[in-house]
């Protein structure tokens, strides 16, 4: 505040205000505050630093703190597991940078037409990578929307065991836990891990598990260890034979290759879309999605708004919301689950991505992604000290294991030669992640940095 | 009356637009090889999706976004606080050191952040009187979903699970309540509003009992009342043995009036996209800033960020609920209401709520004259907080001119929709402007002046009116309601 004025409050210089108080017969805000009793005022102090109201010296605080971050873009990132480096094309930055996505909340299907368009031109392209006709707008997250199928599952079948991989990113089993629990332990959902073999789900194992009391099986194709999941279609039709839903969560980077979840016999298919020209922004890039068949069983249970197109009253392409009265915004606690502010912007995000890849750049993506982790899993299974859990069979993530070198010892050598190392996930294993990002050069360095360290 | 009308590009939808092998992005092709996918998973057909060039994308999207009002007009979207984004903030925040960080980095290549979320989560403390803010939450229902995870958890350590199953809301508190707090398995007992345009202490006193888990509230609340018996309604709840939560998504009408944890509150929940200067993204990423008081901060979702030495570290706490959802949150964002708030300082944030109670009290003044607009319980007189709920109803039996049509005919003048009210309707042909610091009397007299022409077309001509817009790149809707004959996929609509 500079005498009373700050830029961020077009009423804020003092004569201004004064303005308008006299017309509310007053010369201090205080007496609007009537209605809070006198009990319930706060007068302490409120234990604010001191105000940057001037952004010269507000950028250069927030650059101080910022400048101490190392990011992907000043060290070498082989860090996946949930959120990936990708590449970001500078036209998608341009777009979700425009203030008319960046700031607005809810407009009338009108006023919010090109909006509109752009998230349907979302669920439209993201229904083509995944071969399914009805696609949710976004959820907060790929846990978010295992969390919400696995409940929709539920409420479709009448069944409450949901079957899961019993290797599940740690980050979104914990989600998923969150959303299967409940006060009413009736109502909660059981769930009961696959048992495994070679980074696969064990086929042998299923039938076991599998009963009239299962909900769903979910599967990931490629799964949270990096391995394609290539029994994905046998599993789903023994859970289809077990009136079971089939959850299969994808990454959408790699649908120009890899056979879509509708194809491998998936009831509903989720991921994040992330990958999909959106930073990762220290977790803020995360983005779910939600997709299956468009028959009433499945819509009906959406919890996500639904972003039709339509037709106004002159016949012309629109956009409004379909089913709203199933969400909370309509029906409350009666709705599907609950829905809120969510990761639209990144939903336009995504559409400009899509739009820019066309089928032959998912093509070439996907061919690069698979072509250069294979290459580095092969240069790092090289180094001495360094072994390959599976040499083949998966796409842009990979198992390394340090026989007698704890990964936290291996990551923080690693941080001296400017790598992120693989994320750690058991006390001498780590998954690495390779996209279209890494050069041949980046791939040298690293092992090279790794043989260092374990030298 | 200045004149506005929306671009009309009659852009056709992307999958429509190119020619077969037109490129938008090319990428490095050194060492790649699709025979690695296995056979049995191979693609059989390429996606269906657009081929276009890089400059169409780019043209393609620059037009659609021309046809958002949004912000350009003048948006005063009760209950949302719209309010201004600062640009310096999305540049800071567009910095490699925060845009290309992995949330798992190691602490140490990630202190300049951790040091961000500890200063921001200290002054929220300041703001709140709560002792841990975590910043999981990625939005305000992930919030109420975080106090009912949290609720849930808290009452079964005390060995309470299977007993506390009730939530306890009021009428007018947002659906994400009730909402989250079902889906958490909990039974909802929702109060009616009193005589006082709140729920009476009797009906509450009634509602609660040893089977009451939590009590989720806001205050004021949206028609800008504020409910003066709330440590009553705390006390009684605590005194039953649940847990009080306040939903503060109205706290900009009372930003350093009040604190939460000097209420009684146990927790509470901030919209950084809102009160804090972040921008909504036309619905997310957004942050619901979680806050409780140190009873219940071991039950909080992890990580947070503590102290450790000169620097800070990330800890789970002891009896943690999980996760929210992934990785600490939409951290990009805390970033941004991180610099928001150092550029207001104590003194601003103050200032920010006088202005925005002023400005809405003045716009009552002015709006009440306007024929056939009456505001909700109009026997409570005196002032308003930072919004009044209104009704159209007067208009609309004189005219048969709907809310929904005046919000229509107004963004023909440049006029974002208003806030209707969340459901239930508790007063008919609702609208809630809400005017915030950010937008200056001319704008505020502006709003005014289109109410006030679109209410005289509505005598004059309300055939106009109800088939507006006019002057929007289309027109309404043929149906209000999509329901089952809905499509949204192009796939699904053309195999229609």
């Amino acid at each position: 505040m500079s005498n009373g004025t700050h830029p961020f409050m077009p009423n804020s210089p003092p004569a201004l205000k004064a303005e308008l108080l006299a017309e509310l017969g007053l010369t201090d805000a205080e007496p609007l505050f009537a209605q809070i009793p006198e009990a319930h005022r706060f007068r302490g102090d409120l234990g604010q630093p001191p105000a940057l109201a001037d952004e010269v010296s507000l950028r250069r605080h927030l650059r101080s703190l910022i400048a101490r971050n190392r990011s992907a873009e000043d060290t070498l990132c082989f860090l996946g597991g949930g959120i990936w480096p990708h590449h970001v094309p500078a036209v998608v930055d341009e777009i979700v940078g425009r203030s008319e996505f960046l700031t607005p909340v809810w407009g009338t299907p009108s006023s919010d037409f090109g909006r509109n368009q752009a998230w349907f031109e979302f669920t439209s392209q993201l229904g083509s990578l995944l071969e399914m006709p009805l696609v949710g707008l976004t959820v907060y997250s790929w846990g978010a929307a295992l969390g919400h199928a696995a409940r929709m599952a539920a409420r479709i079948t009448g069944r409450r065991t949901l079957l899961v991989p019993a290797a599940l990113c740690p980050e979104r089993r914990l989600v998923l836990e969150g959303y299967a629990a409940s006060a009413d332990p009736a109502a909660a959902i059981t769930i009961i891990d696959m048992p495994m073999a070679q980074g696969r789900i064990d086929l042998a194992a299923l039938p076991a598990l599998l009963g009239r009391h299962v909900a769903a099986v979910y599967i990931e194709n490629p799964n949270w260890l990096g391995r394609f999941e290539t029994d994905a279609a046998a599993i789903a039709a023994q859970a289809r034979a077990a009136g079971a839903e089939t959850i299969i969560g994808v990454d959408p980077a790699s649908l120009g290759l890899v056979a879509s979840p509708a194809a491998l016999g998936a009831d509903i298919a989720i991921g994040s879309i992330q990958p999909l020209g959106i930073h990762m922004n220290a977790g803020g890039g995360l983005g779910g999605f939600i997709a299956s068949s468009d028959d009433t069983a499945h819509a009906a249970e959406y919890p996500t708004l639904l972003n039709s197109i339509a037709e106004t009253v002159d016949g012309r392409m629109s956009f409004g919301m379909m089913r709203f009265h199933q969400s909370s915004y309509g029906s409350r606690e009666d709705g599907k689950d609950w829905t809120g502010n969510s990761t639209y912007l990144w939903a336009v995000a995504a559409a400009a991505y899509m739009a820019l890849l066309g089928p032959q750049g998912f093509h070439d993506l996907g061919s690069a992604i698979i072509g250069r982790a294979h290459t580095a899993a092969r240069t790092f299974a090289a180094v001495p000290g360094v072994k390959l859990r599976w040499a083949d069979g998966f796409f842009k993530e990979f198992v390394l294991e340090y026989p007698g070198r704890s990964v936290t010892q291996v990551n923080a050598a690693l941080l001296a030669h400017g790598v992120f190392g693989g994320l750690e996930i058991e006390p001498h294993a780590a998954l690495w992640c390779v996209t279209e990002i890494h050069s041949a050069d980046d791939i040298a360095a690293a092992a090279a940095a790794l043989a260092e360290v374990l030298a | 009356m200045k004149r506005y009308h929306a671009p009309v590009w009659d852009e056709p939808l992307i999958m429509d637009m190119g020619r077969p092998g037109r490129r938008g992005q090319l990428f490095p092709l050194e060492g790649a090889d699709a025979s690695l996918v296995p056979e049995a998973l191979r693609r059989a057909a390429p996606p269906a999706l657009p081929e276009v060039s890089e400059p169409d994308v780019l043209r393609h999207y620059l037009k659609l976004s021309q046809q958002v009002l949004g912000m350009i007009g003048i948006s005063l979207f009760g209950t949302c606080t719209m309010k201004y984004n600062p640009r310096l903030n999305e540049a800071m925040a567009a910095l490699p050191g925060i845009r290309d960080v992995h949330p798992q980095q190691s602490p140490e290549t990630i202190q300049g952040l951790l040091d961000i979320v500890w200063r921001f989560d200290t002054m929220l403390r300041g703001l709140s009187g709560m002792d841990r803010f975590g910043f999981q939450a990625a939005g305000g229902a992930d919030a109420a979903w975080t106090m009912a995870c949290m609720a849930r958890a808290y009452h079964a350590s005390r060995g309470e699970a299977g007993q506390r199953t009730q939530m306890v809301t009021s009428i007018q508190s947002h659906p994400c309540n009730p909402a989250t707090a079902a889906t958490a398995g909990f039974e909802i007992i929702t109060l009616p509003l009193g005589p006082n345009g709140y729920p009476t202490l009797e009906s509450l006193k009634a509602a609660v009992s040893d089977r009451t888990a939590l009590l989720m509230i806001n205050n004021p609340d949206d028609m800008g009342i504020y409910n003066p018996e709330i440590t009553e309604w705390v006390r009684i709840v605590h005194e039953a043995g649940g847990l009080a939560f306040y939903d503060h998504a109205n706290f900009n009408g009372v930003m350093g009036k009040i604190r939460a944890r000097e209420l009684g509150f146990d927790a509470c929940m901030f919209m950084l996209h809102k009160t804090f200067g972040v921008p909504k993204g036309g619905g997310g990423p957004a942050v619901g800033a979680f806050g409780c008081s140190q009873a219940l901060a071991p039950f909080l979702p992890g990580p947070l960020v503590i102290q450790q030495g000169k620097g800070f570290a990330l800890e789970t706490p002891a009896h943690s609920i999980g996760r929210v959802r992934e990785y600490m949150g939409n951290l990009h964002q805390v970033v941004k209401a991180y610099g928001w708030t150092r550029a207001m300082g104590a003194e601003g944030i103050r200032e920010a709520s006088d202005i925005s109670v002023i400005l809405n009290n003045y716009m009552e003044t002015r709006l009440l004259k306007i024929p056939g607009v009456t505001k909700s319980h109009p026997h409570i007189t005196g002032w308003r907080m930072e919004m009044t709920r209104y009704s159209l109803e007067g208009l609309f039996e004189a005219t048969g001119v709907s809310v929904m049509d005046v919000q229509n005919r107004m963004a023909d003048y440049g006029i974002d929709a208003f806030w209707l009210s969340h459901e239930p309707w508790i007063v008919p042909h609702p609208f809630t402007p809400e005017a915030g610091e950010a937008w200056s009397r001319e704008d505020i007299d502006t709003w005014i002046d289109v109410l006030a022409k679109v209410v005289e077309e509505s005598h004059a001509d309300p055939e106009m009116v109800r088939s507006a817009p006019h002057a929007q790149a289309v027109r309404k809707l043929s149906d209000a309601v999509l329901d089952e004959t809905g499509a949204t996929t192009l796939r699904a609509f053309r195999a229609e």
